[in-house]
């Protein structure tokens, strides 16, 4: 099941071209770059691993690419996104997260029921990874 | 294949009007206008801009030879301006097309070498990073590579720059800055480098007309003037200064400035009458002469 989280997710992969496009406008917003990857993509999930520390004060994409890429060179076979961080006063949040790698076949997401107090229905999603 | 796309050989095309669009005049002219001589500089600076230019009408019949090589080297006596170049030549990549961004990230050991094992190389990468899409330019070069301690961390900084210098060519163009003996010292013991750098470019010293020209420019800049008097004797004082040790060429000419702008300030402070704005923007002969330069002299 393709998984669909962030910007352009239901659009096709981004090439790396699109890639360093939209990192490009992030720079030019002010924004501050990261790169993350995990092998759980549940979406409660938002604690995903670091690749370096965030990148502040860029003016280019190249560096942005050049990171994405050494990540997926180590994590290919994992969910690898790029988080743009703004920090003006009154955001201060992520502006924009998108996917950039994905493995090649992905995880499943399923489903569950489990019976609560009362016969009431508890969902949960689980995470299997393929 | 298309016939449309194989080119004709007879084809002219106008390289002035190229020259034209890329809008380069205004920033050579000012080159011309704001730097006094480097008359060797400028000269190396038009042909590389041809180069690019040739090139990019090149690429764009199909002719393509691969990017050039833009790494520089900048050697010259301190105070000759190649901070001042570095700064231009960013700009004038940047409308040539050859880099995406018009900036330039000035940085010197300290920022590419870490203090203890490991911390060098994302350091200079860090800065790399910062520097892509445009001008790396390492001030002082020759402090990357200390022979005489075989452990120290220069060694690892210099190997990531030349990996980057090799293969990320269209995303950063390095120039590399130093005193000419000891960049020379640098180039031999790093001989990658050399062979990666395309453009050695010789900064010569100013004459001492071309540093009264440099002078004046200054003191315009700060809207101050010089009284004849006063011209004449910084012109006296640059013979002299040049003759002392230490002469750093228009830093030199810079500080002495500074100082006799402190001394105009002081004269017109002690003297207690009211003064004029003519008066406050000149610069006399008593404060250039009560400088120390013309006080050794005579002893």
């Amino acid at each position: 099941m393709r998984i669909t989280q962030g910007c352009f997710s239901f659009l096709p992969d981004l090439t790396d071209v699109q890639i360093a496009a939209q990192v490009q406008y992030c720079i030019s917003q002010g924004w501050a770059l990261g790169v993350e990857f995990t092998d759980d993509p549940h979406p409660r999930n938002t604690y995903w691993e670091m690749w370096g520390l965030p990148m502040f004060d860029l003016a280019d994409a190249a560096g942005v690419v050049q990171e994405v890429n050494a990540c997926r060179k180590a994590h290919g076979e994992k969910y690898i996104r790029i988080n743009a961080f703004d920090n003006t006063h009154g955001w201060e949040t992520v502006r924009m997260s998108f996917i950039v790698n994905r493995p090649a076949t992905e995880a499943q997401l399923r489903l569950t029921r489990r019976e609560g107090p009362g016969r009431n229905q508890i969902y949960a999603m689980d995470v299997r990874a393929s | 294949m298309t016939d449309a796309l194989i080119p004709d050989p007879n084809q002219t095309i106008d390289l002035g009007a190229e020259f034209e669009a890329a809008g380069l005049q205004p920033t050579l002219d000012e080159l011309d206008a704001t730097l006094v001589g480097l008359k060797p500089v400028k000269a190396r600076i038009r042909q590389i801009a041809a180069l690019l230019l040739v090139e990019r009408v090149r690429e764009r019949l199909g002719l393509s030879a691969g990017a050039p090589t833009l790494h520089m080297s900048f050697t010259g006596n301190p105070g000759t301006g190649k901070t001042t170049v570095a700064l231009r030549m960013a700009e004038i990549l940047h409308k040539l097309g050859y880099i995406r961004r018009n900036h330039l990230v000035s940085v010197t050991r300290d920022d590419l070498v870490g203090q203890y094992i490991g911390h060098t190389a994302p350091k200079t990468k860090e800065v790399l990073k910062r520097a892509m899409g445009g001008v790396l330019f390492i001030d002082e070069a020759y402090y990357l590579y200390r022979p005489e301690n075989e452990r120290d961390y220069g060694q690892e900084a210099i190997e990531i720059l030349l990996q980057v210098m090799e293969n990320q060519r269209d995303d950063l163009v390095v120039i590399l800055a130093g005193y000419a003996d000891r960049m020379e010292t640098f180039f031999r013991s790093n001989p990658g480098f050399r062979s990666r750098v395309a453009h050695h470019i010789d900064f010569p010293d100013y004459e001492d007309g071309e540093l009264l020209e440099i002078s004046e420019k200054m003191l315009e800049a700060q809207n101050y003037r010089f009284t004849p008097a006063g011209r004449a004797a910084f012109a006296d004082y640059i013979t002299a200064r040049k003759g002392q040790p230490h002469f750093s060429n228009a830093r030199s000419i810079r500080n002495a400035l500074d100082r006799a702008r402190l001394r105009q300030a002081n004269r017109h402070f002690e003297n207690g009458a009211p003064v004029t704005l003519g008066a406050l923007m000149e610069i006399d002969e008593a404060d250039i002469r009560a400088s120390r330069v013309f006080l050794e002299k005579l002893t």
